[in-house]
Parts: structure tokens; C-alpha cells; sequence
């Protein structure tokens, strides 16, 4: 009887959470949206009848489909990279993987900007060495932009939920098979597929989430000609002020998302089984000959160019003087740390000033409150879904866990408004606000990182310890909490990214006093002038180097038994 | 005995009810102000206010201005400010129609011109202007031996082609207030037939400022030199240059009805608690010490002519005598349209 | 006194225990023997409160154990395959009971090591578990067990890895560990010989069910079924009759007629030939004449294939006997009363 209501209560918890801060803020907008338009179902019909937005539609998905598939294909071979072998410069990798999902569109945008734009380091040297008119290169406004940041942002997703469960995969199994007389490929198939598809799943469902969500990069580096569901959201809601057929899109949107996220658990419940876990160490091996260390170097070579070319041209762009002159390489010689510095000036003082230090102060105070919010309800939930994994409760509340992220921001934000508006949720305009909805997107990624870690605990073990006289709090202590610590960090350093990344909840909040970095960045951004363009430069260079070295923190934590499986 | 009693609790109240604390000398006040993203203004500015009110100022900030906007109007059962500041003209409708304002009748409007007084009621009051028009680099004329464009009809010239970058009016508030000037100059039967001109001419589109400004604009490293901006952008530019500059190095497009004019305007939420404090702050923006903080902090300029323009501005500052005019309501009414129409026609 | 009571159990629809009921007393050893799938593992796993049985009651002095959750019934469980904590080194393993009780450290040290020591592993405290040997893991499992010294202690086929020496000088040294501190036992095996090494009592099960019960030799000597002779490698179950003539009673079997033993037992049964009791040579009181088919040497003893008639027996002769070669006539002789059993045909 105990047993039974222990899980219940472990999913009361984030129930609470999603049915205070998402469903009723979300039925409110809705509902409010709805009652604007002739009927409820007319702005269905309108929608659906509209050629246009069955377009949208149509490209959305499209559009994530292919990132999401190009994100894997490379994601995979990387996560396999990282999983099976040792190499120098791991840990540097994984920290450079994870700072795109940290920095703001803009910021990604400039950094693509130096390197493919019109007159970026790409089309200058092709321009130079072929005495081109024109640069040959055209990036913005174009899918491949699209694609490329897609999987600029969230291939740090495949590699660390699909790489860290892969590392802890014993490869007696794949050596098994292979003595069987199974090919590699037939291995891989065959018997590395299937282990390692509980995470791969997981992966791909949130990589598509995020893609098919995707507002920023659509809008700066696809430019016009492309619109998603999420900007024509955007554009009903705030240009026309249509709340109705905003309010149509925002729900198909979210249905889209729940049947995505229905396949996936009744696909994933059926992939996870308890498997043989090792510490990572115990697994990594040195390549095995030198054609295959030569391929997988090259391999890693690329994708370390793909992160560092962009990121180092932000960096660069952050030291070198801005304003290039014409005909002449982008970089100037002529480095300077004037940007930074004038970061912590405020000629005009400006009652919203904020030094840099402040900035991030109160971007690591967020940071620190979503990763604990999100862990302090993700775990709980998590611990229930993959105990009790067929029961109705699971099946039907798996799904819901994952709704705000295929939310659209704008529809979610505009429902805060509307709903928290009395005592004592009146949280419109309180800071409080801004973990709690960092959290809503952070929640999925830390069920998803560490539900598969969970179930793949093998029940004897759990047995064992009870057998040695550990009450059930306590073997989730020793044993559950431990088994799944490096789930746990991947966990946090997403809670961690997302967080301060965010900017969408952020700039909506209260105490414009006290800006977290990406609002400053944008602000910056937001004037004409050669200072404050720099100045925003080195501000992106410092989130930069606060979003990797705060994840390599992270992952080398280690408090008491946890992160050292 | 009893009566005695009563008697005596009945003076105690009063005289508790007498000693309620005054605004004098009693704990400051809170004025909550509700903005856009981009509001700025200086610290001894607001101080000053503070301290001549004894008063808290506390800024929200929202969002661009239409999300902004549509927070007041969604939030007008239980407001989130006392004050909110920022509804330009092309989102007045959307205010004035959600009755989010209480009206106030400033007796500052009376210096203020008439041209800005687009309330009638005065629900939303005139605070500060900006105008939208094309910016063109200088250097990339004098190199390329062309004279830069002086108006609109400019731009179709064949010379001009491939120069231009401007933003989706759908997307961007510059996009849509440079849309809005073709409306004006051209009329709604004309405006379109000069967008095909310029999609002839091979115009960029991008969706937002930044990336046209920024990217495409060749001031910075971009291709294109003629962009859709602010005419207080070359100022800016200079004001915030890296090397100290003499003149600024772009100029913006001012002949007649080729810029657009944005207005902006504060009003006092219906059902403030602090309607005295909020008729002071609404005065206050109205005053000198307030609008002649605009410039350096907003890269926006006062509508009260009495306010003293900052050195660069006076000696830079090239202002557009007739800018395109399109009523709220007619924004209001046909937005969709012509952003649809404008669609399209270039994007299609 | 562990006490159980009929005990019923079914897994994937078939009888998995089909009522299992026998005591172990305080400080008394009991072995579970039986072929593999005979419900031993289920049972360790009922009695220690990690699965529920269907019918049947747990007791340990008394006191129904059904209420009482798996942590705090007290009884130690060491597992087939070992569940060793990966994220553990050894001394985290085999202080993991100890620990939990919150005992001082320098208790919990030297327990450790004292336990570490029998099982042949000093100074293994820091080695990783995912780097140590399947018998070293074995052992650390027994070790874990061991440590903190519960009311009852189950050990499933704790030695089954470990190469015979190995075997041998732990099943001596359990032994003399368990008997020392007088520790109540449950020790299931198939290995009948650990089982007799080291059971007070051995308790063997077939298909769910309580064959017999009874101390080593007891068992070795007189098993209660055809099935339990069989199991302990008795050979020469031969199909016999029980003939009654008058006063006598006689066997009739495919080697002769053969005085019959004392039994309630009548019609057709099995008879027994105990490999152990047929000897070469004329010397005892039944004797029988066959050819010898084959002799294979098993270190402790010599097994030879004999016929006789049409049929086969089996004879264990101590390793130093002198055996013609193969297909040469041979002279058997046994004495029926130690030699001969008889037990009911089986469905």
C-alpha cells in the first residue's frame, strides 16, 4: 500500500508546479484569446482553411524534421566519439558543444556574421584569392542558415544525453554479438541501437521540440521568406493583436507537441530495460588502428572548427576594433580591451545600468534557482516515471511534463499576465517569476536526462541494499542517486544553460534594474554606434566564457558518491 | 459608567483616525511605471522627481512596444502599473480601444504642438518622437562617384540598384514605419507599384533592425549602403564613435514626406492608486529636465520645443520638415492588409 | 527459528513453489539442494521479503513476517550474481548493512577487514568492483553478506565461480565461521557435496516441492525417492517387483532375484543397487557375474561400467582397485541389506 502512494506522491509535486505556472496561465490566455473571436471553433477553421498557415505548418514541421535529422547524423558519430574513447580535449569539446545553447540568437547571428557574412573571414578570402565582385557565400536570409544554427545550437543535446548513456554501456554485449560473426554495422544495428535507444529517443524528441519551437533563428538568419508557426504566432499576437488566430496556432502547436510526445513515451517505455552499467573509465578504449584514429580525429577536428570558428569570431571581434575598412580583412589588427571595459561605464547614467559584474551576478542568482527548481521537481518525477513506467499515471502524465516546451514563449507569456494577476500568485511583475519559468523549460530536459540513467537501474541492486537493511529513502540515497549522478550534473548544467541563456521570460520581468546578460547584450544591440556594438561583442564573449567554464564546473563536481558514475 | 466608556473609545479613534500618516514627512510612496525594452533615462532625472515626491519609482519593463502594449490592454482588470509609458501612434488604437487610460488633461500639452496631440481626450499624451527614414553611407557614394539618393522615387533609379536593405514591416517597427511613409508619400493606390519598383531594383529584405543595420549596412562591413534607420542615427553614430569624428559619416534621407513619424505616448492606467503621484510623473515627462534627457538615453527627440537639444544633435541632427502622416485608426484598421499586400508583393 | 508454512508461489503461470514447508532452529546450518528451476532462488526471495508468495506464511520466532518490509526483517542475502554496488569500491560494498546502521567507523574498519580476511581478500578495501575477477566479486558479495551479522543469513550458491581449492578452503572456513557464531543458516546449492559439508540439515526440493529432509548421511544413505537417488548420482535404479509368497517376499529385478528389504511397499517399484555396495569378487552374501564394460578414473574413486544380463550397472570402487581390462569377466558381490532399496515407481 506504501508503495502505491509514494510514487503519487512524487508526481503530486510536479503536477503542482506544471498545473499552477503552465495550465492555468495557459487556459487563461486561451480561453481569453478564444472569447475574443466569434466562436471557439472559428479560428480553427480560419486557420486550417488558410492556405498560407497550412504552409507554416507544413515548413515547420519540415523544417525541424531535417534539422533534427542532420543533428543526429552528426550528433551520433560524436556522441559514439565521446562515449567509447579517450581523447585529449574531451572535456573541452563537450564545455565548447554546450555554449551555443547558451547565447542569444543576435549573438549567434553576429557570430555566424564574422564568419559567413558579406564580408565575414569566408567570403573576404574567397572574394581575395578569386578577385570575386561579389562574395560568393550568401548566409543569412537562407534554410542553410536555418540548418547550420539548428544544429550549432542543440547538438550539444545528442551528445550529452545520448553520449553520457552510451559511456555507460559495457561493451561485453557489442563483443558479444561481434564473435557471433556480426559485422560492425550488423553490431550496430542489432544490438548498439536498441541499448542506447531509450536516450537516442529522448534526444531526438527534444532536439525536434526545440526546432519545431525555433523563434530567434528564424526569424534573424532565415529571414523573410520563412515563417514558423512560432513567428506567425508572434506576428498574430503582436502585430495584428489577432489573439484568436494566435490562439488557434498556439494550441496546434501544442497538440503537435503532445502527439510528439505520446509516440515517444509509448515508444521509449518500451525501449528502456535495466542494463548492465559500468563507470565510464571502465569503458573508454584508445582506438583501435590507426586508419580509424585518423578518420575519428579528422572527425573531431571538423566539429571542434564548426563550435570554435564562430565562437572564436565573436571572441575576436569582442578585441578588434569594429568598423572595418573597405577592401580589408574583417579583423583589424589593433587589438583592444577597450569593450570590456567600457562595459563598466555608464557616460549617460542611466538609471538601468548594470556593470557587467552585476549582470552576471544576477544572471548566476537565476541560474542557480532554476537549476534547483528543476531538479527539485524533475527529480521526483523522474524517480516515478521510471519505477512505475506502465501505469496509467505515467503514460498519461509523461507527456504533460514535456507541453512547455512546445509552448509558444509569447502565448505562455502574455497567460502569466493574464492569470497571476491576484494574491497570492500576483507573480506578473515579481523576479520570483523568472526561475519559475526558466524551469518550465528546463523540466523536460531533466526528466529526460534522467529517466533513462533510472530505469536502467537493475532492481537487484535495489534489492540488495534492502536486504542490508536500507529503507526506501535510503536506497534511493545510496543506490538511485549515486547510479544516476552523472545524469544528475547533465541534468543541471541544461537547467544551468537554459537558464542563462533565457530571454524571453527575463525581458518581460520586473527590476529592469537588475538585467541578466543576454537583456544587456540586446540592449546594446538595439543602438547604432560603433561602442556599443563592440561593447556588446564583449559582452557575449563573457557569457560565452561564463556558459562553458560554469558547465565544465558542473560536470567535475563531485559531492559525495555523485558524479563519479 | 458605560457611557463614559464609549465616549472615551470614540475619541481615541478619532483621534488615532487624525494621526493616519501624511504624504509630508511620512514613508515615500511607490509609483509603478510600466514600459517598453527600450526605455532609458538618467538616474539623477528620476532621483529628482523621487525626491520632490517623495516617491518610489519602480520601472517595468515589458517588452517591445506592442508587447507592451497588449500587457496593458490584457492586464486592464488589474493593472500592473499606475503609469504606462511607450504606445506609439501605430499601436494607439489597440490602447485606446482596450480603455486601458484614464484621461488627463496636463496643463504642460499646452506647449506642446498640435501635431503630436493625437488624442483628442487625452488618454495618451505626446512625450517624444523619432523618425524613421532611410540612411545612407557616404563613404560608398563618394568612392563609387554617385550621388546619394535625395527621395523616395530615388531608389528606383537604376543606378540604385542592389543598394537597398530594408525589414519586413511584418517583423520589425522600423520595417513596418518605413511602409507606412510609402503609404503616406504614395497614397494606399500608389505604394505598392513602388515596391515593385524596388523589388526590380533588387532590394534586400531582412526581418529585423539589427541584422539590416548591422550585417547588411555597408557602414558595418556590409554590402548595401542605403538602409532603413532613424534620422537620429548618424548622430548617434558619432556620439558613440570609436575614434573621435568631425562629422558623422552617414546621412539620413529628410525630403518631404519620406520619413515616418513615431510618437510616443504615456497615459495613467485606470485604476491606479496613485492618480496625484501619476498626474506628476505624466507632468514630469512632460517637463524640461525630463525631455531634454531623451536624446542621449532614448536617441528620441522631445516634443516640447522648449527643450534644449544635446551639442551633436543641434549641430548634426538633419530633422525632416514634412514627414509621411497615417492616421492610428487607419494604421489600426488596415495594418493587415497592407502588410499582406506588401507581402505579396516583394516576398513572393 | 525460521518457520515455513507451506509455502505457495507461481511465476509465468506455472507452480514456481508448490507448498515448500520446513523450520530451520537457531544456529542451525540448512542447505537447500535441488536441480536448477526447483523454486530455490524463488524461495531465498520470499523468505527474505523481496517477493510475495501466494499462499504460505513466513514466521521467525513466531512472529508473521508478511507485514514486515525486506530492510528490516534482519536476514542477510547473498545473490547468485553477486548485485555488487558498481559505483562502490570493495570496502563500500562490504561496509554498505554496517554503515546503514550507523556504527562508529573504527567498528565498521575492523569488520571489514575481518571479513575481507576470511574470504581470502586483505586488502582489497580499495579496488574497484568492475575491475576484480568473477570469483574475487563472488567473494566480495560473500563478504557484504557476512559483515553485518544478521539473525539469518541466506547464501545463494555463494561459491558456484570459485575454482575447487578455492572452493574447498571456503566452504571449510564458512563452515567453521557459521558453526562459531552459532549463525542460523540457509545455504542453497546444487553441489550436494558442499551440501553436505556444510549442512546440519539438508532440505531438497523438486519442482517446488519438499523432496526430503534429513542430515547429510541420513540423506546420502537412505533417500526417500527414487528422484532424491537420483539427484545424489545414485545409478542402478532398475525396474523390480515386489513378489509376496506366503511368509517370504522376495524382489524380482532384471539381475536375479534378490531377498527383498524391509518395506510397506508392494507391486511394481524401483529398486536401487547402491553404486558404493557392489564390490569385485566373491566375498559377499549375493553374488552376480558380468563383463566389465568400461572403468573411468575420478580421482577419489574409480567408476566401472558393469553388464549383467541385459543390464547395466554402475560400481564405485575405491581408486586403487584392480580392475581386468575391458570386456574381461568380471565376479560382483554385495550384501543386499546395505546394498538395496526400494522405492515407489514414479508417474
Amino acid at each position: 500500500m506504501r508503495a502505491k502512494i509514494i510514487p503519487l506522491f512524487f508526481w503530486l509535486l510536479p503536477l503542482a508546479f506544471l498545473a499552477v505556472f503552465y495550465f492555468y496561465p495557459l487556459g487563461s490566455i486561451l480561453a481569453l484569446s478564444f472569447s475574443r473571436g466569434e466562436s471557439w471553433l472559428q479560428p480553427f477553421v480560419d486557420v486550417l482553411g488558410n492556405r498560407g498557415l497550412r504552409g507554416v505548418l507544413g515548413f515547420t514541421f519540415w523544417q525541424a524534421a531535417l534539422s533534427t535529422l542532420v543533428t543526429l547524423a552528426v550528433g551520433l558519430p560524436a556522441a559514439y566519439l565521446a562515449a567509447r574513447h579517450h581523447f585529449r580535449g574531451k572535456s573541452l569539446l563537450r564545455a565548447l558543444s554546450g555554449v551555443p545553447f547558451v547565447l542569444p540568437t543576435l549573438v549567434v547571428a553576429a557570430a555566424f556574421d564574422a564568419l559567413l557574412g558579406p564580408r565575414g573571414w569566408v567570403n573576404l578570402s574567397a572574394t581575395n584569392l578569386f578577385g570575386l565582385d561579389n562574395p560568393p557565400l550568401q548566409f543569412v536570409n537562407t534554410f542553410g542558415a536555418i540548418l547550420v544554427a539548428h544544429v550549432f545550437y542543440n547538438l550539444t543535446i545528442v551528445l550529452r544525453l545520448v553520449g553520457d548513456f552510451w559511456a555507460r554501456l559495457s561493451p561485453r554485449i557489442e563483443q558479444a554479438a561481434s564473435s557471433l560473426g556480426a559485422t560492425p554495422w550488423q553490431v550496430f544495428r542489432k544490438v548498439t541501437l536498441p541499448m542506447i535507444s531509450p536516450a537516442l529517443t529522448a534526444a531526438a524528441l527534444l532536439v525536434f521540440i526545440f526546432d519545431f519551437t525555433s523563434f530567434g533563428v528564424i526569424l534573424v538568419l532565415g529571414g523573410p521568406r520563412f515563417a514558423t508557426l512560432e513567428t506567425e504566432i508572434y506576428y498574430q499576437t503582436v502585430a495584428l493583436f489577432d489573439l484568436p488566430t494566435a490562439g488557434a496556432l498556439a494550441l496546434i502547436q501544442l497538440l503537435c507537441t503532445l502527439a510528439l510526445t505520446i509516440l515517444y513515451t509509448r515508444l521509449s517505455a518500451r525501449l528502456s530495460r535495466p542494463l548492465e552499467l559500468r563507470a565510464p573509465q571502465a569503458v573508454a578504449q584508445r582506438f583501435a588502428t590507426r586508419r580509424a584514429k585518423w578518420a575519428a580525429s579528422a572527425f573531431l577536428i571538423l566539429l571542434a572548427i564548426f563550435f570554435a570558428a564562430p565562437l572564436g569570431g565573436l571572441a575576436l571581434r569582442s578585441i578588434s576594433r569594429v568598423g572595418a575598412e573597405r577592401g580589408q580583412i574583417a579583423a583589424q589588427p589593433g587589438l583592444t580591451l577597450d569593450y570590456y571595459l567600457a562595459l563598466g561605464e555608464d557616460p549617460h547614467g542611466n538609471v538601468f545600468f548594470a556593470s557587467p559584474g552585476e549582470a552576471i551576478r544576477t544572471s548566476l542568482l537565476y541560474a542557480g534557482a532554476t537549476v534547483a527548481l528543476a531538479l527539485a521537481i524533475g527529480l521526483p518525477a523522474a524517480w516515478a516515471l521510471a519505477r512505475r513506467r506502465d501505469a496509467l499515471l505515467s503514460r498519461l502524465l509523461d507527456p504533460l511534463l514535456m507541453l512547455p516546451l512546445g509552448t509558444s514563449a509569447v502565448t505562455l507569456g502574455l497567460g502569466f499576465v493574464v492569470a497571476l494577476n491576484s494574491p497570492p500568485l500576483d507573480l506578473r511583475t515579481s523576479p520570483v517569476l523568472v526561475p519559475l519559468a526558466h524551469s518550465l523549460v528546463a523540466l523536460p530536459f531533466v526528466v529526460r536526462s534522467l529517466t533513462p540513467a533510472l530505469r536502467s537501474i537493475r532492481p537487484r541492486l535495489r534489492q540488495a541494499a534492502a536486504v542490508l537493511g536500507a529503507a526506501p529513502a535510503q536506497v534511493l540515497r545510496h543506490i538511485d542517486l549515486p547510479l544516476v549522478g552523472r545524469a544528475l550534473l547533465v541534468a543541471a548544467t541544461f537547467a544551468f544553460a537554459i537558464s542563462l541563456g533565457e530571454f524571453g521570460a527575463t525581458a518581460l520581468i520586473a527590476r529592469p534594474e537588475f538585467p541578466t546578460i543576454p537583456v544587456l547584450i540586446y540592449r546594446l544591440l538595439a543602438q547604432p554606434g560603433a561602442a556599443t556594438y563592440g561593447q556588446a561583442m564583449a559582452l557575449s564573449t563573457i557569457l560565452m566564457l561564463l556558459a562553458g567554464g560554469g558547465m565544465l564546473a558542473i560536470e567535475k563536481l563531485r559531492v559525495a558518491e555523485i558524479g563519479e558514475f | 459608567m458605560k457611557v463614559l466608556k464609549k465616549a472615551l473609545l470614540l475619541v481615541v479613534l478619532v483621534g488615532l483616525a487624525g494621526c493616519a500618516p501624511t504624504e509630508s514627512g511620512g514613508a515615500p510612496r511607490t509609483l509603478t511605471v510600466m514600459t517598453h525594452d527600450s526605455f532609458a533615462v538618467s538616474e539623477e532625472v528620476v532621483a529628482g522627481f523621487e525626491a520632490e515626491h517623495n516617491a518610489d519609482v519602480v520601472f517595468l519593463k515589458l517588452g517591445d512596444a506592442g508587447e507592451a502594449t497588449n500587457r496593458a490592454v490584457l492586464s486592464a482588470e488589474a493593472p500592473l502599473a499606475d503609469v504606462f509609458y511607450g504606445v506609439d501612434n501605430t499601436f494607439l488604437s489597440r490602447a485606446l480601444d482596450g480603455d486601458i487610460f484614464e484621461a488627463y488633461a496636463s496643463p504642460l500639452l499646452a506647449g506642446i504642438p498640435d501635431e503630436f496631440e493625437l488624442d483628442p481626450e487625452h488618454r495618451a499624451l505626446p512625450v517624444d518622437y523619432g523618425d524613421v527614414c532611410l540612411n545612407y553611407d557616404l563613404a560608398y557614394f563618394d568612392e563609387h562617384n554617385l550621388a546619394p539618393p535625395a527621395t523616395l522615387e530615388n531608389l528606383l533609379k537604376p543606378e540604385y540598384k542592389g543598394l537597398l536593405v530594408v525589414q519586413n514591416p511584418a517583423t520589425s517597427s522600423p520595417g513596418l514605419a518605413f511602409l507606412l511613409a510609402t503609404i503616406g508619400h504614395f497614397g494606399e493606390d500608389g505604394y505598392l507599384a513602388f515596391w515593385e519598383g524596388l523589388v526590380a531594383n533588387e532590394v534586400s529584405v531582412v526581418n529585423d533592425w539589427e541584422t539590416a543595420f548591422y550585417t547588411e549596412y555597408s557602414r558595418w562591413g556590409g554590402e548595401r549602403p542605403i538602409v532603413v534607420s532613424y534620422a537620429s542615427s548618424p548622430p548617434v553614430d558619432l556620439i558613440f564613435a570609436e575614434e573621435p569624428m568631425d562629422a558623422p559619416v552617414t546621412a539620413a534621407v529628410v525630403a518631404d514626406e519620406s520619413c515616418f513619424r513615431q510618437i510616443e505616448f504615456v497615459g495613467i492606467l485606470k485604476g491606479t492608486q496613485q492618480r496625484d503621484l501619476a498626474e506628476a510623473w505624466v507632468d514630469f515627462m512632460l517637463s524640461p529636465t525630463f525631455q531634454e534627457d531623451l536624446p542621449l538615453q532614448m536617441f528620441v527627440f522631445p516634443v516640447s520645443p522648449d527643450a534644449q537639444l544635446p551639442a551633436e544633435f543641434v549641430d548634426f541632427l538633419v530633422e525632416p520638415q514634412e514627414t509621411a502622416f497615417v492616421s492610428p485608426q487607419d494604421i489600426a484598421g488596415h495594418r493587415e492588409e497592407w502588410i499582406q499586400a506588401w507581402t505579396n508583393t516583394v516576398l513572393r | 527459528m525460521l518457520d515455513l508454512r507451506d509455502l505457495h508461489k507461481i511465476f509465468n503461470g506455472k507452480p514456481a513453489l508448490n507448498g515448500v514447508s520446513f523450520k530451520v532452529k537457531t544456529g542451525e546450518i540448512v542447505a537447500l539442494l535441488g536441480p536448477s528451476g526447483s523454486g530455490k532462488s524463488t524461495l531465498l526471495s520470499i523468505v527474505a521479503g523481496l517477493d510475495h508468495a501466494e499462499r504460505g506464511e513466513v514466521r521467525w520466532d513466531e512472529k508473521k513476517m508478511s507485514n514486515v518490509p525486506a530492510h528490516r526483517r534482519g536476514f542477510g542475502l547473498m545473490f547468485q550474481d553477486y548485485a555488487l554496488f558498481p559505483h562502490r569500491d570493495v570496502f563500500g560494498n562490504v561496509a554498505f548493512g554496517l554503515q546503514l546502521g550507523a556504527k562508529p567507523a573504527a567498528l565498521i574498519q575492523r569488520r571489514v577487514s575481518e571479513v575481507l580476511q576470511l574470504v581470502g581478500l586483505a586488502g582489497f578495501e580499495r579496488r574497484e568492483v568492475s575491475s576484480l575477477s568473477g570469483g574475487e566479486q563472488q567473494r566480495v558479495a560473500l563478504a557484504r553478506a557476512l559483515a553485518p551479522q544478521t539473525r539469518l543469513l541466506m547464501l545463494d550458491e555463494p561459491l558456484g565461480s570459485l575454482d575447487r581449492a578455492l572452493r574447498t578452503r571456503l566452504l571449510e572456513e564458512l563452515a567453521a565461521i557459521l558453526r562459531k557464531a552459532r549463525q542460523t543458516s540457509l545455504y542453497v546449492t546444487h553441489d550436494q557435496e558442499e551440501a553436505y559439508a556444510i549442512a546440519d540439515r539438508i532440505v531438497l526440493l523438486k519442482a517446488g516441492r519438499v523432496e526430503q529432509v534429513a542430515a547429510p548421511e541420513e540423506l546420502y544413505r537412505r533417500p526417500a525417492t527414487a528422484f532424491v537417488a537420483r539427484f545424489l548420482g545414485l545409478h542402478n535404479l532398475l525396474p523390480a517387483r515386489i513378489v509376496k509368497a506366503g511368509q517370504r517376499t522376495w524382489l524380482e529385478t532384471p539381475i536375479g532375484r534378490l531377498p527383498a528389504p524391509q518395506t510397506k511397499l508392494s507391486g511394481d517399484v524401483l529398486a536401487l543397487l547402491r553404486p558404493d555396495a557392489v564390490k569385485l569378487g566373491r566375498g559377499l552374501p549375493i553374488k552376480l557375474n558380468g563383463t566389465l564394460l568400461s572403468k573411468r578414473f575420478h580421482g577419489r574413486n574409480l567408476q566401472a561400467k558393469v553388464k549383467v544380463g541385459e543390464t547395466h550397472l554402475v560400481l564405485e570402487l575405491p581408486s586403487d582397485a584392480t580392475l581386468p581390462r575391458q570386456r574381461a569377466k568380471v565376479q560382483l558381490s554385495f550384501d543386499p541389506r546395505q546394498a538395496v532399496q526400494v522405492f515407489p515407481r514414479e508417474a
